[in-house]
């Protein structure tokens, strides 16, 4: 079968790849540029362990084709930290232990990260609503609040 | 254990206890640990299982040509062609191995076992192959429900505790009872669903095999692995540093593995195969289905006069796990008269498996629920009947328990709960905006259990040590709560230990399950620290050039990378000063970790803890809220508070889950699971989780093991589910007695 090349920018780096018209784009990070860190926990959307943002928004990446992310901005959890540099989520979430198995961390840090873009100062009912989509078994969730409103707070510190 | 932890030379105190941070955190919030399915050996192929849509009969036909033809597709495994075994897979030879259906014939025994592999250059091409092969069946009827025929009366429950227990005369005891209370409740088969699937990538080097796949018993799997192909343990090496997620499901090797290594093997490259979600709903196990009849008596001032819980359970149709659900019966409750009985039909489905809190989770909402009906009939509060019959020795056996703090959990958590003042007549409460609100109550146990593990540590001549255990961490925190335990055990700072672990080359650590791998590994590596001090101490003391020498066996004392004399701590000398004056590189020691068999000969041996929570429920719609959660439990020796807060809370979540959320919805025609994917089979989310408070209560056991350490893991589910059920009650007046309780079943 034909390989289509696709031209996309990932974590803000330029990139280009070759892929099958029917690979969804977690498989193409997985599997084609090596970034694992993205995880497949359902294949059908319902469990965010595969969560990136597409254009800044957040999105499955099970859900899109890899076709799709030709001219479009990609962010995986590979791009979180600057450097060595963690991200205040990551750094919180670090300093709380607010990760167990850890399968389900980059999809909910991905999805914390576009939740405190959009409402820097969100009720713990916005987060725990806007992480609905985050499934965590072990379970987390408790913990993972707490760490995305006290990274809120500093982050809103910060910026003041 | 006794002769070497007699000669020991270390101080505690320095690690244990301390709050630390994950120590495998960074890797994780920076999407760096690399998992079973991360791994992508260079050549590698990948593999799709296809399944059966029946659930019980025969493979007629499938259309291997086609999936063959499709491009990509490297090869299609079958029963024909798939390479042989040394070992039947239906063959049982030890007591945890379970039958699996691994090709060895066109047999179909549940709905999505696996019937063929297809092997690909892409996962697209294999799961494209896959569905070509458009199988046809020769189909026969199901047997599927706890109604099924056939009821059989099992010898054994659970790995392997006798199926019937009687203490006392319970029909003399329900006759004398001036209060009865008989209710049969129904729980749901339920399955893991750990969030990582089961995945395996296999690479053969001659006979030598490689493979990552998450386990939660590496000595366990690799011996199976070895076994069925007939090759010695030592050329089968597992990776597994990081599950993600486990709760049983990843404690026995399962067919999918093994069908990963045969396709590896079949296509000489090495493979990848990783369950589809929908496909870990049948062979990787499940918690059985129960419908539990408990038959309560009491007397006028509300002590129990008898107690007694029957199962009904099932099992699959080819192999026996059956949920030993009323075990929690012979330890929580002072009845003087206690029998549990249990019989169970057999079913067209994957065989059950230890889920998470296995036979406690499914037998604790039926007890709790029950006990607080028993309670309302004699007119007392939830709390005040349980103390009532506050068991003081485990009522079954009589034994006294090796340590048990359950009237300080009750107490700190009813102060914080604020439980005081709950009004003993359901539908008494509202909030501000008119929705019911309840209170219930659910005491929580869970044994305190070991397996049998080992463990290496070495000190090194430049004052550091390794310790090294092959324990496996499912989330728990085992990289970070053993590095701790070791750290102790050698006398030395945590950052100076290199911990090494998740690898079958390294001592087994036993299994990461029952609640056990921190008691096991932990007491492991407790002993290795100990017996590499004393075989330096012995180097020191016999060396006149050393300020030790002659200090006398007992007479020394093991900190901060120091051996000190006891009696005068200005004279020792550095770890790195003995080595390097006696010339050697390194001293090494070795551990056992093991439950003293004497220990429970002696004591009942568990964990304790109550758990209080709040519903609101909106009194016409019937959507309900659990809004509050506070837990307080008592397990021995905490190791780490900051990660066990986090076992407690995932614990109470799932509670919440058993009482409210989950279940397996089986068509009883077909044999399928209808809800098989994370969108139907209910989980709570982030929005369906109130606040929680999890208190550590203080509790010193000086028997369980040296250290005192019981488990954490699996408690929390336990009373949580009872509580969340009872409160249900509070709020509405209608009891609920098939779980999960929904909406529908409140609108009677």
């Amino acid at each position: 079968m034909a390989r289509i090349h696709v031209t996309t920018t990932i974590n803000g780096e330029p990139m280009e790849f070759l892929c099958e018209p029917q690979q969804s784009l977690l498989d193409a990070l997985r599997n084609n540029l090596g970034l694992t860190g993205t995880k497949e926990g359902c294949g059908t959307g319902d469990c965010g362990a595969c969560s990136i943002t597409f254009d800044g928004r957040l999105t499955c990446s099970c859900l899109v084709l890899a076709v799709e992310a030709e001219g479009h901005e990609i962010g995986t959890i590979e791009g979180m930290a600057q450097g060595e540099t963690l991200h205040p989520l990551q750094r919180k979430f670090l300093e709380m232990a607010a990760l167990q198995c850890g399968i389900c961390t980059p999809g909910v840090l991905i999805a914390a990260r576009a939740l405190l873009e959009k409402n820097p100062d969100p009720t713990e009912t916005e987060v725990r609503f806007g992480l609905a989509g985050n499934l965590c078994r072990c379970t987390g969730y408790d913990k993972i609040v707490r760490a995305v409103m006290e990274t809120a707070a500093e982050m809103r510190e910060t910026a003041s | 254990m006794a002769e070497t932890a007699s000669a020991t030379h270390v101080r505690h105190g320095s690690s244990i206890g301390q709050p630390l941070t994950r120590r495998d955190g960074v890797l994780k919030v920076t999407g760096q640990a690399r998992y079973a399915a991360d791994n992508h050996p260079p050549g590698m192929l990948h593999a799709a299982l296809a399944v059966s849509s029946i659930a019980r009969g025969r493979v007629a036909a499938l259309d291997v040509a086609a999936a063959r033809a499709h491009p990509g597709v490297v090869e299609v495994m079958t029963p024909a062609n798939r390479p042989p075994l040394a070992q039947d897979p239906d063959d049982k030879n030890g007591p945890f191995v379970f039958r699996m259906e691994a090709l060895q014939d066109d047999r179909v025994r549940y709905a999505g076992q696996p019937i063929a592999v297809v092997i690909a250059e892409t996962l697209e091409a294999a799961t494209e192959g896959a569905a070509l092969l458009a199988p046809r069946y020769e189909a026969e009827a199901v047997e599927t429900g706890l109604d099924a025929s056939d009821v059989f009366i099992p010898q054994m429950v659970g790995p392997g505790a006798p199926a019937e227990a009687r203490h006392g005369d319970v029909e003399a005891g329900l006759a004398a009872a001036e209060r009865r209370v008989e209710a049969t409740y129904e729980t749901p088969a339920q399955y893991h669903n750990a969030m990582e699937p089961h995945a395996i990538v296999a690479a053969w080097e001659g006979d030598r095999l490689t493979v990552d796949t998450p386990s939660q018993g590496l000595a366990w799997a690799q011996e199976r692995i070895a076994g069925l192909l007939g090759l010695p343990p030592e050329n089968i090496h597992i990776r597994s540093p990081f599950l993600g997620g486990g709760f049983g499901s990843k404690g026995v090797i399962s067919g999918p593995q093994v069908l990963g290594i045969l396709a590896a093997r079949l296509v000489g490259r090495p493979v990848k195969l990783v369950l589809r979600r929908e496909q870990m709903y049948g062979p990787v196990g499940h918690r059985g289905p129960t419908r539990q009849t408990l038959r309560l008596g009491a007397g006028e001032d509300g002590g129990l006069t008898a107690l007694h819980h029957h199962v009904r359970t099932a099992t699959s149709r080819f192999d026996d796990f059956l949920e030993p659900a009323a075990s929690v019966s012979h330890t929580l409750y002072a009845a003087p008269a206690i029998a549990t009985t249990y019989d169970a039909v057999r079913l067209d489905t994957g065989t059950p498996l230890f889920m998470r809190a296995p036979g406690e989770a499914s037998g604790s909402i039926a007890l709790e629920s029950a006990i607080d009906e028993m309670a309302l009939e004699c007119g007392m509060d939830p709390l005040e009947f349980r103390l009532r019959n506050y068991a003081e020795v485990e009522p079954m056996s009589g034994k006294p328990f090796s340590s048990k703090a359950l009237r300080e959990c009750y107490a700190q958590g009813v102060a914080r709960f604020g439980w005081a003042g709950r009004p003993l007549q359901p539908r008494q409460m509202r909030d501000e905006n008119g929705l019911l609100v309840g209170w219930g109550l659910g005491t929580a146990t869970f044994p305190a259990l070991m397996f049998q593990g080992q463990a290496r540590a070495v000190i090194r001549r430049d004052g550091t040590a390794l310790a090294e255990t092959g324990a496996h961490d499912m989330g728990q925190g085992a990289w970070t709560a053993l590095a701790q335990l070791a750290a102790d055990s050698l006398g030395l700072e945590i950052d100076q230990v290199e911990f090494r672990s998740g690898d079958s080359r390294l001592p087994d650590a036993g299994i990461a399950g029952g609640s056990s791998h921190t008691a096991t590994a932990g007491i492991a590596l407790h002993h290795a620290g100990a017996d590499a001090i004393a075989k330096l101490t012995e180097l020191a003391m016999a060396d006149q050039r050393s300020p030790l020498f002659g200090a006398g066996n007992m007479g020394v004392v093991a900190r901060n990378g120091r051996l000190l004399r006891r009696d005068d701590e200005s004279r020792g000398e550095s770890y790195a000063d003995i080595l390097t004056r006696a010339g050697l590189a390194e001293i090494e020691g070795r551990g056992t970790g093991a439950m003293d068999p004497a220990v429970p000969e002696h004591y009942a041996t568990h964990s304790h803890g109550a758990v209080f929570a709040e519903v609101k429920i909106d009194p016409e719609l019937g959507q309900i809220r659990a809004t509050r959660l506070v837990g307080a439990f008592a397990a021995g020796r905490i190791v780490n508070p900051r990660l066990v807060r986090s076992q407690y809370y995932g614990g109470m979540i799932w509670g919440v889950s058993f009482a409210l959320h989950e279940q397996a919805v089986m068509d009883k025609c077909s044999g399928r699971v209808m809800n098989a994917n994370l969108g139907e089979y209910h989980v709570p989310v982030n929005a369906d989780v109130p606040s929680l408070e999890a208190i550590l209560v203080e509790e010193h056991d000086p028997h369980v093991n040296p250290l005192g350490i019981k488990g954490v893991g699996e408690i929390g589910i336990t009373g949580t589910a009872g509580a969340v059920a009872n409160a249900v009650w509070h709020a509405t007046g209608v009891r609920v007695r098939r779980f999960p309780i929904a909406i529908e079943k409140l609108l009677v």
